[in-house]
């Protein structure tokens, strides 16, 4: 098991250093930086000093071994546009990122689940097909598009709820949040909604798939057989085997949902980290970026790793072939 | 000559389509679908006028709302855009682009994902296992946030777009037709037509990529489908193609300033053409897949 362990922190480590290499590079690749802190009308010595100060009259090596350096003392340059420090900038905007992606997949998990078990329990119910349908759309219908319908629809047309923003926040443990207002949480549901469908129609197919192959094993044929009434065998039977792929689905999606963010936070205008990477894209703000894909980069591998970790501990057969 | 009672072989495709047809709603998709196509390559002719010429357009026509009679003296049946566009011109036009970004991006995917995932079935060992790591490493990463940064990086125009939806795509294929192939390669046929000194290449053209078709045909479709939806976010968010040749999520993105006011047109009839398209590409690729899966096979 330890053998396995290095192994796989090594494979991360080579992925993470190859990583950093291929986003430097590529960031390095976009426009000219001196077009973003420099007005078109600043003189040559300032324009050298700024050049200098900044290290972009050094070659690309040096350069990227000097961003590593400092990104051991945990210092991530400073943003271009809002001059302040990158990871200063991007952890005051993580928390409304946060309290939206977990909002969605909490409620993607707490409706898509029983809607799925339902349309698995009765495959053939009128209602399971329009759920399937549903979750249809919700896997073909692109994000933003679902996005602008709501807030057509809601903000619009009825104007039951605001189209963008945060709302009133709460300061809790030093963190402004949304969840805790009632206006913040009218300002939530619309942007969570929009986020939250994609998983759903995931959590509803999952649940569905399991529970169809369930309910035709022989357990539930012989607890039905003893009399077990048919909301214990869900509860105790269905629930209970369909949950481990649900889990594990769960916990790879909430990294996707955190990319997925970035088109729901631009369209809802919500102040999180998403819109802070479209904006610096196209402000060609180069340490915000590249922050925020080692941040990611570093989030995926991290996840993929417990991931591997988690299937070592519960499969031994994968323990003893990956570590010879 | 031909009797139905007579026990003949019906060639795999004629048996395909002939389970193709007996669903009506997949039968229906592949209709808009098809009619989608036709449409959007016959762009030029049918569409009353020509978007991108921008000389023919008057700011007086501007975002006009459905029937209007513009300066042209003809009916605009969708209305008009922020431009003075004609939006049905400019939906048509727009159906061309993002139908060809997604079959450039899709066919280019399928080549290079097929290529790695059969090299790494075959060859087995070493390559095998660093091939597929990396694209299981690609899998775990979101398409969306790779195509974004390779949009960002590589600039806005039609290579650089599929470019980076083929880096974002390729894997899918790769994954799908190692998955199958290397199922085929451990049986034992193969192995002993590897234990001949027949050519490496013919083992590869006729036994391993044959028998990933069918999975490979299934992954085409949705990816297809995946790559006009992804065009259309990334256009949307302002990183896809050059504003002087509108996909349809250009067109939807130019709109969202005007949605506020009631003037929801300039976006809705755009994205509803984008979404038609999009399902009927997934109601067919759905349909096909349960064809292909041989667990299914009545």
């Amino acid at each position: 098991m330890t053998g396995f362990l290095i192994q796989r922190l090594l494979q991360a480590i080579v992925i993470m250093a190859v990583m950093s290499v291929i986003v430097f590079a590529g960031v390095y690749a976009i426009g000219n930086p001196l077009e973003v802190l420099l007005p078109p009308e600043a003189p040559q010595d300032i324009r050298d000093a700024v050049i200098k100060r900044f290290g972009l009259d050094r070659p690309l090596w040096e350069q990227y071994g000097l961003y590593i350096y400092n990104l051991f003392q945990g210092d991530l340059g400073r943003s271009y546009i809002y001059n302040e420090p990158v990871l200063q900038l991007i952890f005051g905007r993580l928390p409304a990122t946060i309290e939206l992606v977990l909002t969605s997949v909490i409620g993607a998990l707490v409706i898509g689940v029983p809607l799925g078990i339902w349309a698995g329990y009765r495959p053939n119910a009128f209602s399971s097909r329009a759920i399937m349908a549903v979750s249809i759309l919700g896997f073909s219908v692109p994000t933003f598009w679902i996005g602008l319908i709501l807030i057509l629809t809601f903000a619009v047309n009825l104007g039951w709820l605001p189209s963008g923003g945060r709302g009133d926040t709460v300061e809790v443990l030093g963190v402004a949040w949304s969840v805790f207002t009632l206006d913040g949480w009218s300002h939530l549901i619309l942007p969570a909604t929009n986020l939250a469908l994609f998983k759903l129609a995931i959590m509803i197919r999952l649940a569905r798939a399991g529970t169809r192959e369930v309910m035709l094993s022989d357990t539930v044929k012989f607890a039905r057989a003893a009399g077990i009434s048919e909301g214990t065998i869900i509860r105790r039977h269905v629930l209970k085997l369909i949950s481990i792929p649900i889990a594990t689905v769960f916990g790879l999606e909430l990294g996707s949902t955190l990319a997925f963010a970035v088109v729901t936070e631009t369209i809802f205008a919500w102040p999180g980290v998403g819109k802070l990477i479209i904006d610096s894209i196209q402000n060609l703000d180069r340490p915000v970026m590249m922050a925020y894909l080692i941040l990611t980069a570093g989030l995926f591998v991290t996840i993929n790793l417990v991931v591997d970790l988690v299937y070592a501990l519960l499969d031994p057969r994968l323990r003893r072939r990956a570590a010879p | 000559m031909t009797d139905a009672s007579a026990p003949r072989a019906i060639s795999p495709f004629r048996r395909f389509w002939s389970r193709f047809f007996e669903d009506r709603i997949a039968v229906a998709a592949l209709i808009v679908v098809i009619v989608f196509a036709a449409l959007a390559f016959l762009a030029p002719w049918i569409a009353p006028q020509d978007p991108y010429d921008l000389a023919g357009l008057s700011l007086r026509d501007a975002r006009r709302p459905p029937g209007y009679v513009g300066s042209g003296g003809y009916v605009h049946w969708l209305g008009t855009d922020a431009q003075g566009r004609d939006l049905l011109s400019a939906i048509l036009y727009g159906l061309r682009v993002s139908i060809q970004i997604g079959i450039a991006a899709g066919a280019v995917a399928l080549t290079i994902g097929t290529t790695v995932g059969i090299v790494a079935a075959y060859a087995r060992g070493f390559t095998e296992s660093v091939l597929m790591r990396v694209v299981d490493l690609q899998l775990s990463f979101p398409p969306i946030l790779l195509a974004l940064v390779l949009v960002a990086v590589l600039g806005q125009g039609k290579m650089q777009l599929v470019v980076a939806l083929v880096t974002a795509q390729y894997a899918y294929f790769a994954r799908t037709a190692y998955g199958a192939a290397s199922a085929e390669r451990a049986k034992d046929y193969v192995e002993a037509a590897a234990a001949t000194p027949l050519s490496g290449a013919r083992i590869v053209f006729r036994h391993l990529l044959p028998n990933a078709m069918p999975a490979l045909i299934v992954v085409a479709t949705v990816q297809i489908a995946y790559a006009i939806a992804l065009e259309a976010t990334l256009s949307f968010l302002g990183l896809g193609l050059p504003v002087t040749e509108p996909s349809l999520g250009m067109l939807i993105s130019n709109g969202v300033k005007y949605m506020m006011s009631g003037r929801t047109w300039i976006s809705v009839y755009p994205g509803i053409a984008l979404i038609i398209l999009i399902v009927a590409i997934n109601l067919v690729g759905d349909h096909v897949r349960d064809i292909l899966n041989p667990r299914l096979e009545k």
